[in-house]
């Protein structure tokens, strides 16, 4: 570089104007700054709505750590408990309590502190949403470092929720001393990192435990932005405001990933789907079967998402436990116009029926729906389609009041079937909209049983039922972009939880 | 007579935000979206539904629900956040500052800089820069606030990155402050180091914010002092040899503004609902951006809170605005 009087000038302009307003210098990355799509409304992660938002648990695992550890491809390893299991007769479960852990004000991480936090979330006054898990759980006590808890009601996901929404630890001594109110401000864990300044809806500064029992993260202060707006996130990273981001328009992503910065692109635990409710038309097998042969899913995703995604046939994704490769619904407008005319259908005398959708709830959700109308139409299905919020889809749901199809997005970052196919399409759940007395009875004796790769071969064969019979119609395998700085290399972790404790300098 | 008057509006002031409090009850419980319902994973059984449902006060109905929080408010309790577990006073008087100060710097540039162009414009009649100010009044009216804000954070944040584009203030700063008027206390602390940071931070989204209303005012303005420039004693300041900047300034400016004051009070209030988007456009941590969490949470209580905290700020600029504009009509104020 010819460094003359001119470039010397524009320079020092420049190095003033940044030192005056304060932006972080490009080059060397002390501290990592992350703008994140969502804000951090609370910081208990065991109750309230905060605590089953799934975004937000790359914020909570970050300070806290979960009773079990989940690795970047979803499987479970030992963290604050380093074995468990059933006893024989699966009338108790035990947990051996890793030792020589610290809470963030520097007291010792005991047993007492994971009996306490397992009985907290099982009692109905505390407010856990996920009580009718935890109160599976019952009797909680110590031996030595052994936590030792009665089975109220066996549960064979059990240990799959310790390391999936609400499954933290929480310290025992401290949260009796300052209460909800002094834990709110004040939060400890014994994570990788430690909160030291808060500003709600603004940020959060994290400072690096250097004592973590699972090694100090590479950056020892991080800044979280909480920076809502797709468009000021990407901004954000390609000013050099923030280091990294995620959630973008895939166009954008794109954009910048073989530009100024660097992208990771990895499919997460997280689907589109569209719910099918047992009520007018759709009692129709034919009907059913046609809306979903007539479907070219991975048109959509290489048009709509620009490729980012993976065309599912179940709601398992390849990650899962269940998934099974073999069941494949397949494109076929043809078989489609087949089935339609034997129920009396076509292009000429469409069936009509009524499908809902959010409208930037997901990445081109309501773009995708009309593709697949547009596809409808072509075999003899006529669909209008209703947009409404995620919050009335909720109520819908729970009120088994859904429009004939729906579409939906279901997170599963345990990968467990009764997680996925089984609280979508067990006709009692309140989150199910299919009542079928069949599917009932195929899904009932699975909840309960004790041999795993019995109950594992089970959840195949409903799926096999719900894709052969089309009671739910599974699209797509979302992708999650993350953008970030060349200087930083960001391990993708598939729950979608995005932590900078894997992320180092690289 | 004054003071009869004044009585009378605060009277009505009152019974303006009764009814506001009464109708955003209802509606924002009447309105799809059940905020148990967002809050439960799939496998919760409708026992949890019901559980829930009570723990948050949600079971009774809406006039029992609306005398048990008339009766907390009656003793400064607003209730507590469904999402944050905070009380909500705590919350909305927190944010408050940040989002008054965002709007006090939006409206002193809008007036700065729609002031300048009309007087500007008023000096230069008849001449193409007149014209050049008309053409820019236009374009910065057509264009909505939440644009202009895309546009600052595309050029003075990506293009040429000299201001902040998200938040208050660098995380990184250590704040003294005891009040939640960061700009104001930084200024009084003599903190002038603070003070760029966090003028750095709010100067786009008060940017965003001024440049509608700067349109809106300098043509009012403008129009206000074209019409007063033909009134008989503004001809007389002339003949006595006044030169034309004395003319506009001190003799045309102070009858021509009480149209323009009425407005900027109205326009005061519609700018501070314009801060729920632009607010959240640039991650800046007020009132606006927090009410936009509570609608997707269905926060309830915080919903009502803010919703009430907006209504107080409206009643109370227009309010002032009336006594203002009374107090410096000497018209009214005799009559």
């Amino acid at each position: 570089m010819n460094l003359n009087r001119r470039s010397l000038l524009k320079l020092s302009a420049a190095g003033a104007a940044l030192s005056l307003t304060g932006l972080p210098a490009l080059a060397a990355i002390d501290e990592l700054v992350i703008a994140y799509n969502v804000t951090l409304p609370s910081w208990d992660p065991t109750v309230g709505p905060s605590a089953v938002n799934p975004t937000i648990q790359g914020i909570y695992q970050s300070v806290f750590d979960q009773y079990i550890l989940q690795q970047p491809d979803l499987s479970p390893a030992p963290g604050l408990l380093t074995e468990w299991g059933w006893n024989d007769d699966r009338t108790q479960v035990w947990m051996t309590v890793r030792e020589g852990v610290k809470w963030h004000d520097g007291s010792d991480f005991t047993a007492e502190d994971v009996a306490w936090s397992l009985a907290r979330v099982a009692n109905p006054d505390t407010g856990s949403p996920i009580q009718f898990v935890w109160g599976t759980l019952k009797n909680h006590r110590v031996e030595g470092n052994k936590v030792i808890a009665d089975v109220a009601q066996f549960d064979p996901t059990i240990f799959k929720w310790m390391y999936f929404l609400t499954g933290y630890v929480l310290p025992k001594a401290y949260y009796e001393k300052v209460g909800a109110e002094g834990f709110e401000a004040a939060p400890i864990g014994t994570g990788p990192y430690m909160v030291e300044k808060f500003e709600r809806n603004a940020y959060v500064r994290l400072k690096a435990n250097e004592a973590y029992w699972g090694g100090a993260p590479e950056f020892k202060t991080v800044t979280i932005k909480f920076v809502t707006d797709s468009a000021a996130r990407v901004a954000e990273v390609e000013s050099g405001n923030a280091h990294v981001t995620l959630e973008m328009p895939y166009e954008e992503y794109d954009r910048l990933k073989n530009g100024p910065l660097a992208g990771v692109a990895t499919p997460v635990s997280d689907i589109g789907m569209i719910f099918l409710n047992d009520i007018d038309v759709m009692l129709d097998p034919n009907v059913r079967k046609a809306a979903a042969l007539a479907i070219d899913k991975q048109t959509i995703i290489d048009r709509l998402l620009s490729g980012y995604g993976v065309a599912i046939d179940t709601l398992q994704t390849p990650e899962y436990e269940a998934y099974d490769p073999s069941i494949k619904v397949g494109y076929d407008p043809e078989k489609a116009k087949e089935l339609l005319a034997a129920s009396g259908y076509s292009p000429e005398n469409p069936v009509k029926f009524k499908i809902q959708t959010t409208k930037g709830f997901k990445p081109k959700d309501y773009e995708m729906v009309q593709a697949i109308v547009g596809l409808w139409r072509k075999v003899g299905i006529e669909a209008e389609i209703e947009v409404y919020e995620i919050a009335k889809h909720y109520e819908l749901r729970a009120a088994d009041q859904l429009a004939p199809a729906a579409f939906y997005n279901w997170g599963n970052s345990v990968g467990d079937p009764t997680t996925s196919t089984g609280f979508a399409m067990f006709g009692p759940s309140p989150h199910s909209v299919w009542d079928g007395a069949d599917l009932i009875e195929k899904i009932a004796p699975l909840w309960g049983e004790a041999d795993e790769a019995k109950r594992i071969e089970g959840w195949k064969a409903v799926d096999r039922y719900i894709a052969e019979n089309a009671l739910v119609i599974p699209l797509l395998q979302y992708v999650q972009p993350i953008l970030h700085a060349p200087g930083v290399k960001v391990v993708p972790h598939a729950s979608g939880a995005l932590l900078p404790h894997l992320m180092t300098r690289g | 007579m004054f003071w009869q008057k004044l009585i009378a509006r605060i009277g009505t002031t009152a019974v303006t935000l009764i009814g506001v409090a009464v109708i955003v009850f209802v509606v924002i419980r009447v309105v799809p979206g059940n905020p148990v319902a967002m809050m439960l994973p799939p496998g919760a059984t409708e026992a949890d539904v019901a559980r829930l449902t009570a723990l948050y006060g949600l079971d009774k109905s809406i006039p029992a629900q609306f005398l048990i929080w008339v009766q907390g408010v009656l003793h400064g309790d607003f209730g507590t956040s469904i999402t944050t577990r905070q009380p909500v006073l705590d919350l909305v008087l927190g944010r408050l500052p940040a989002t008054l100060e965002l709007s006090i710097m939006a409206l002193v540039m809008a007036v700065a800089i729609g002031g300048t162009a009309a007087l500007t414009g008023t000096r230069l009649r008849g001449t193409r820069a007149e014209g050049a100010i008309d053409v820019a009044n236009g374009m910065a009216l057509s264009v909505p606030d939440f644009l202009w804000g895309l546009a600052l954070i595309l050029l003075f944040g990506v293009l040429m990155p000299v201001f902040h584009i998200s938040g208050r203030v660098t995380p990184s700063l250590e704040l003294p402050f005891t009040t939640g008027f960061y700009l104001f206390e930084s200024l009084f602390r003599l903190r002038f180091d603070l003070w760029a940071d966090i003028v750095s931070h709010m100067l786009m989204p008060a940017l965003a914010l001024a440049i509608p209303l700067a349109a809106i005012i300098g043509q009012l303005l403008k129009q206000s002092l074209k019409e007063t420039m033909h009134l008989d004693y503004v001809t007389l300041s002339r003949t006595k040899g006044y030169g034309e900047n004395h003319v506009i300034t001190r003799e045309a400016l102070p009858n021509a503004i009480l149209p323009t004051l009425t407005l900027v009070g109205v326009q005061f209030t519609f700018l501070i609902g314009g801060t729920v988007i632009v607010e959240r456009l640039f991650s800046y941590e007020g009132l606006g951006n927090m009410a936009i969490d509570a609608v997707i949470n269905r926060d309830l209580p915080l919903i009502q809170g803010i919703v009430i905290l907006f209504a107080v700020i409206f009643t109370a600029v227009n309010l002032v605005v009336d006594l203002l504009y009374t107090v410096l009509n000497p018209r009214l104020r005799h009559g």
